[in-house]
């Protein structure tokens, strides 16, 4: 079965998200790979300089948005440990593997990068084997 | 300069996210969940920006230098390590079981739920904490 989705929105999303890899690659020569950027602001980075901004712009897009159009969808798992648990395999894996869905999946995969790819392939198949697993004993994806 | 561009970057990025969907986990999910009523929304979102990244990528580069700086820095390894399969495979448990990764999560954050700053919290300390873990 196929949800009702929301074709338009996310090509048009995906466009945006481009655009900015796109800039900052015209403008500084780096690569839009957002846990290389928070690791980068974390670590005090000798590109702090633009990463931390980075990370403000990404944080004020939803209060900017919100202003705008007004309030967004979210839907989130409310158990608190298991976002926990889930915010530190995050952390740990993508700084493990150097990159996250931007870094490997857009910015990687936009160069033909082997290690992106392969990168991207093995998140994507292990998220979409919890997600079932999860289904299974939980009853909820969600 | 730096601050402008990074902020200008870091808010067109969240604007896409927030668009697409992306930043909703339920949307995320419904990708993810392909034995239930799956949304491809993420594979249309993936396309816009692998196209657009694709293509400016390949007119940026014949440049000499990026505007702001006297290179353009480029991973350059090839190999396939443990560390990056198994990071891969632990960043993909945790994205499978929330819904979130470091993009949404940052703009998630935004929002100022409970849930988002505990995941953001928690992501922070991951970050942090895996080149020491390593070095041990």
């Amino acid at each position: 079965m196929i949800a009702e989705f929301s074709m338009w929105q996310g090509l048009a999303g995906g466009v945006l998200i481009g655009l900015s890899a796109s800039l900052l690659m015209l403008l500084k020569g780096r690569i839009a790979g957002i846990s290389g950027i928070l690791s980068g602001v974390l670590e005090r980075s000798d590109q702090w300089g633009w990463q931390a901004p980075f990370v403000v712009g990404l944080i004020l897009a939803w209060p900017l948005y919100n202003l705008a159009n007004g309030p967004i969808t979210f839907e989130i798992n409310e158990n608190l440990v298991l976002l926990a648990i889930a915010g530190l395999l995050v952390g740990i894996g993508t700084r493990l593997g150097n990159g996250c869905t931007s870094g490997h999946g857009v910015c990687g995969m936009s160069r033909g990068s082997a290690r992106s790819i392969a990168a991207t392939f093995v998140f994507m198949a292990v998220a979409v084997l919890t997600v079932w697993v999860k289904r299974m004993i939980t009853g909820d994806a969600l | 300069m730096n601050a402008l561009i990074g902020l200008l970057c870091g808010l067109i990025f969240g604007v896409g996210l927030i668009i697409s969907g992306m930043a909703n986990p339920a949307k995320v999910i419904g990708f993810l969940d392909v034995t239930g009523v799956w949304d491809p929304t993420l594979a249309f979102v993936m396309g816009g920006a692998l196209g657009v990244t694709a293509l400016g990528y390949r007119l940026i580069l014949q440049r000499e230098h990026p505007i702001f700086d006297k290179q353009f820095f480029i991973p350059t390894r090839k190999d396939l390590d443990v560390s990056l399969l198994g990071g891969a495979t632990l960043f993909g448990l945790g994205w499978g079981l929330i819904g979130l990764c470091p993009g949404p999560a940052l703009v998630a954050f935004g929002g100022l739920s409970t849930q988002a700053i505990t995941f953001v919290a928690c992501l922070c300390a991951g970050l942090w904490l895996a080149p020491r873990l390593i070095k041990q």
